[in-house]
């Protein structure tokens, strides 16, 4: 909310500077956001006539004018702008003036002829007022008078930043209460008196929907002037509150709105048709509203109604067709009270908010309707003249203000700072609480206006925060803090991004909704978990692969002309909406040569084996499998599925040829993808005995199918090998040379060793023979 | 005679020192005491003699010998030292080459600046939750006591996914999560990334926030500030940061507070925070009577922007290794 500092002095004078009331505020819960002049710095500049103009001899365009700024003698000013001409009442800057943009007015020859000053434009002035010359004044503005005196412009303009919960500070009045209750100043405007009816005319009102609207309160004003001209006091603190003034009816609703904090709504009398009925719309009805949209209405949406149907939104927007136009003579007041529940979301579900709804969903003082109403009628009266109908009100039961307990020692531990019964009295009662003591407990009775006071907790806050946040001491807590467990089978994820980044991963962060394509391309899902309101439509679907992100990051770099990129992320991904079908990954991705371009290493290209190696980095020293796996993403005959105990914990493969190509990648990255959970677990180290005895190591090659798995047969080795064989590992694949076509050789070597005795020749021999036989039982030769 | 071994002697030590490698040193010492040698000859000749001449000049022959062989050791250890000398100057490396081998990545700033604030709350006792980023109506606002239609909720823009679930728009449904499957005493941090529809220079529709929370018998308003002020002063390894606690509105908290610091431009809001607030509290089946606590939470892209100076946060979601790179 913003508004005019000098409006809410006339409310309420601490005497407290500008910069003091705004932390005052900020420090106490209404967040001042920020304070801006009215004007920026200007002096010298005055109120002045134009007497007479004279065509500059030597200049076309120049006027040499003869003008009063209040002295005996006229000023002779040399004037450029279209709109001089003698009787006009403009600002005048005189020599020795400061104006905004550090610009000084001397005496100066203007071709040739001497100026005493200058005549200045809104925008010379820093208050732009979208005329293209001379800011012109009223013509009953008093020549000499120091124009930001005239014009207010000393004038501070606060934005707050209100919280839901202190709708009853969206008004002068509002601010101006919570002013009096920090300070102690006295609030200096009173009720307006009552406007006594001059005429008889009435419209009858109607409550349909008792607790959604309990208080409506009417008037009729017959003959209004409506063109009267709204008189520039008003003017300026609307603009000054961002409004923008439109003509004298909706500029008086708009000024008891910001006073009072009470929206108010004015129809055109001679268009409503019969008594005026409070109720939810019906099935099928619909209306127009002030802002040309027409809408159906939702049977949960509460409309004033006439005799033909809905002629206003309730607390959200009159209806086009009631509205006071051009014309009209008399004129309908509403001022009602609508129930926040019978408003809220409403205008949000239209796509709109106005005034009103911000307010009445909220909460608006159901205590004000009438003191608005008149103060509407005193406002109307004195600039549009017309006659006054008597206030017609219907009322139904009003919202309770039960009291509430507060016990002055729940205070104490809620707050850590024991604050005396006395000192907590005296502030729930400067913010017109009233309180009743009972032992420890008080009963605490809100006014109508604070809609936010409704449990202990309510009162704490308001203690807390008039008594001053920061003068609550720093605690010392008494709480014990006990050590946090370490399991020791657990590895933490930030362990498991420290592994890649050790292995030269860059850790990137994707969006979590992707294109509805990355979720066909990267994972064959047709069904992702889709947004109803995606920001962007390449942001519509929930991801379940990482992947996408990732080559995106890659096509990223790659336009950015690196050469080598290796990217991993670990995030949720989405294969439904429960809690258990987001499940962490973790994904990389390596494009480009192995290592970085450096010397004495060559540029071959990261393969399938060298992400492989990261893989087995990830799970050490649990040991995965590998299985070639078919996958949207990757490359038919370059993936695999990996596997832990035998369950499948993600996949690991090149990108399809058809993705590089339609993301132009140049050439496959390879990506791997594992589940985080898989990979959080460790196996404690078992130890075992250190051998004193010599190993004994025994190389075999093997000739097998080339379709035929590696890992094949080294489990048909592993099976076979007697209990003293420590370890198997393939260190050669060959082909070629003395090895037949589609066949390949594997070469494994074999270590031995036995933790009691040397081995013999003849044990070692034995166990080597097993293990040929059964390689040749599945299959394979003996290369000799 | 005696002249004659002295010059026999003196040639010999040169011809030994004006070698160069092990071959020549060989050769030159079989020409003085090898079968043939001028010093051979000479012991030979000492049995010609008579014996009176035989001891004075076998005397001087053999110290002659010795006095060689000595040289010929001396210069056997010169020319190994040379040829070390040699060595060690051809194998010598420009230590000034790079190094050479695989290079290291890094952590995604966020990340820094989240592991740097999670280690310093588990230096006191908080552990770290987490929890599903689709969230149910009642996790993400209900529990939070913010009931449908409740103004707070505009605060936040909604992502709906089809279904009426929402893209949580804090981590604070982490903290309803845990306070059903916990009680007190609870103290958790719990970081994640969170969706609010806004995109801009200081906007993101998907960010991260952290939040905390403690909950136990005692916890007042004044252990909030203490905790938060450590925290921040830590963070920032300022001693004397100025810390400020605002009032505020949140539905979920209540005393509420916005916590501003102050920076070098004046203050500046950093997060949120305030005392549980009793209807969350029993809507996750704790009673606000016997225990009481405070939670907190912010957005971890601003603190790492604040870290190392990054104005625009748009840069944390491009994954750009010219930035990223930076953060070694």
């Amino acid at each position: 909310m913003k508004f005019s500092e000098h409006w809410l002095r006339t409310w309420v004078n601490p005497e407290l500077n500008s910069e003091a009331l705004a932390h005052l505020l900020t420090m106490s819960g209404l967040e001042v956001e920020e304070v801006e002049s009215a004007a920026p710095a200007f002096d010298n500049v005055f109120v002045a006539e134009v007497l007479s103009t004279t065509k500059h001899p030597d200049a076309d365009r120049l006027n040499v004018c003869s003008v009063n700024v209040g002295e005996a003698e006229p000023l002779q000013i040399v004037c450029g702008a279209p709109n001089v001409k003698p009787g006009l009442k403009v600002p005048c800057a005189r020599i020795g003036a400061n104006l905004p943009g550090d610009f000084k007015i001397k005496r100066a020859k203007v071709r040739g002829v001497e100026s005493f000053g200058m005549l200045c434009s809104g925008d010379e002035l820093g208050i732009p007022d979208g005329v293209d010359g001379l800011l012109v004044l009223p013509a009953d503005a008093p020549v000499g008078t120091p124009l930001r005196d005239y014009l207010n412009l000393d004038d501070q303009l606060f934005t707050i930043k209100l919280t839901p919960n202190r709708a009853d500070c969206l008004s002068i009045k509002g601010v101006a209460r919570e002013v009096a209750a920090l300070t102690g100043a006295v609030v200096n405007a009173g009720a307006t008196p009552p406007v006594p009816p001059q005429a008889d005319d009435r419209r009858g009102i109607h409550l349909a929907a008792g607790s959604a609207c309990p208080r409506y309160v009417g008037r009729v004003i017959r003959n209004v002037n409506q063109a009267a001209p709204t008189p520039d006091w008003m003017k300026q603190r609307l603009v000054r509150a961002g409004l923008r003034p439109i003509s004298a009816i909706v500029d008086v609703t708009n000024y008891v709105l910001l006073e009072l904090g009470q929206p108010l709504h004015a129809f055109d009398h001679g268009k409503l048709q019969g008594d005026i009925t409070v109720r939810f719309a019906r099935e099928g009805e619909r209306i127009t509203l002030l802002n040309d949209k027409e809408i159906a209405l939702d049977s949960d949406m509460l409309v004033i109604a006439d005799d033909s149907g809905p002629v206003a939104l309730a607390g959200i927007m009159g209806g086009a067709h009631s509205a006071v136009e051009a014309g009209a003579t008399d004129v309908f007041l509403e001022s009602a009270y609508f129930a926040p529940e019978a408003i809220a979301g409403r205008a949000r579900r239209l796509g709109f908010s106005s005034d009103a709804s911000h307010r009445f969903e909220r909460g608006v003082d159901f205590g004000e309707s009438r003191d608005a109403i008149e103060r509407a009628t005193r406002l109307i009266l004195d600039l549009c003249g017309g006659e006054p109908g008597p206030v017609v009100e219907a009322v139904e039961p009003l919202p309770a203000r039960p009291p509430v307990s507060l016990r002055v020692s729940r205070v104490a531990r809620v707050l850590g700072v024991a604050l005396p019964e006395a000192h907590i009295v005296s502030i729930l009662e400067r913010l017109g609480l009233v309180v009743a003591a009972d032992g420890d407990t008080l009963t605490v009775t809100p006014p109508s206006y604070r809609f936010d006071i409704q449990i202990e907790e309510d009162l704490i806050e308001e203690i807390a925060r008039v008594y001053g946040y920061d003068n609550i001491p720093v605690g010392t807590s008494i709480a014990r803090t006990p050590m946090l467990p370490q399991p020791g089978n657990a590895r933490p994820k930030a362990a498991l991004k420290h592994l890649l980044v050790a292995r030269d991963y860059q850790e990137a962060v994707n969006y979590a909704f992707v294109e509805e394509q990355w979720e066909a391309d990267f994972a064959g899902n047709g069904q992702p978990v889709k947004l109803l309101n995606p920001i962007a439509s390449q942001m519509s679907v929930m991801r379940s692969t990482l992947f996408g992100g990732l080559v995106n990051s890659l096509k990223h770099n790659i336009n950015r002309k690196q050469d080598r990129v290796r990217l991993f992320e670990m995030a949720r991904v989405f294969h439904g909406k429960g809690a258990e079908q987001q499940p962490e990954k973790i994904a990389a991705l390596a494009w480009g040569p192995r290592e970085a371009e450096q010397w004495g290493i060559g540029r071959e290209r990261v393969d399938f084996f060298d992400v492989k190696a990261d893989i087995a980095a990830l799970l050490a020293p649990r040991v995965a499998s590998f299985e070639r796996a078919d996958h949207p993403a990757l490359h038919p005959g370059r993936a695999a599925t990996v596997l832990l105990d035998g369950q499948p914990i993600g996949v690991l493969g090149e990108l399809h040829p058809k993705w590089v190509q339609a993301y132009e990648l140049i050439h496959a990255p390879v990506l791997f993808e594992l589940d985080v959970a898989a990979l959080t677990k460790v196996d404690k180290a078992r130890v075992e005995a250190v051998s004193k005895f010599q190993p004994v190591r025994r190389d075999l090659a093997l000739i097998v199918d080339e379709a035929r798995p590696a890992a094949e047969v080294q489990a048909v080795l592993q099976q076979a090998a007697a209990s003293f064989v420590t370890e198997i590992a393939l260190f050669d694949v060959y082909r070629g040379k003395g090895v037949a076509e589609e066949k390949k050789s594997l070469a494994f070597k074999v270590l031995m060793q036995d933790t009691h005795k040397t081995l013999t020749d003849e044990e070692v021999d034995a166990a080597v023979a097993k293990l040929i036989r059964q390689a040749e039982a599945a299959g394979a030769t003996l290369r000799v | 005679m005696v002249a004659n071994v002295q010059s026999i002697l003196d040639e010999g030590i040169a011809a030994l020192n004006a070698t160069s490698d092990p071959v020549e040193l060989e050769n030159a010492k079989a020409r003085y005491t090898g079968k043939e040698g001028a010093i051979t000859a000479l012991l030979k000749q000492l049995a010609t003699l008579p014996p009176e001449e035989k001891k004075t000049f076998g005397a001087t022959v053999n110290q002659a010998k010795q006095a060689f062989e000595a040289a010929l050791a001396a210069r056997r250890e010169a020319l190994a030292a040379e040829k070390l000398a040699r060595q060690l100057a051809a194998e010598a490396l420009d230590v000034t080459l790079p190094a050479r081998g695989r290079g290291t990545g890094s952590l995604h700033p966020v990340t820094l600046v989240q592991q740097r604030i999670e280690a310093l709350f588990r230096s006191v006792g908080f552990e770290v939750a987490d929890g599903p980023e689709i969230e149910t109506d009642f996790h993400n606002f209900e529990a939070l006591n913010m009931p449908k239609d409740h103004p707070a909720r505009a605060m936040q823009d909604t992502f709906y996914v089809e279904g009426g679930e929402v893209l949580r728009t804090h981590t604070s449904p982490i903290q309803v999560r845990y306070m059903l499957d916990h009680q007190p005493p609870i103290k958790i941090v719990a970081p994640g990334r969170v969706y609010r529809v806004d995109s801009d220079a200081t906007h993101s529709p998907m960010f991260h926030q952290m939040e905390g929370l403690w909950v136990e018998e005692g916890v007042s308003f004044a252990d909030l500030k203490s905790v938060v002020t450590d925290w921040l002063r830590n963070f920032f390894e300022d001693e004397t940061l100025q810390v400020r606690f605002r009032p505020s509105f949140f539905p979920f908290t209540e005393p509420s507070a916005e916590v501003d610091v102050l920076g070098q431009r004046g203050w500046l809001e950093i997060g949120g925070c305030g005392m549980v607030h009793p209807n969350v509290l029993r809507n996750v089946n704790i009673d606000p009577e016997r225990y009481t606590g405070f939670a907190f939470g912010f957005g971890l892209d601003r603190f790492a922007m604040l870290y190392y100076g990054v104005n625009d946060l748009r840069l944390f979601f491009e994954n750009d290794l010219s930035f990223l790179g930076q953060f070694k």
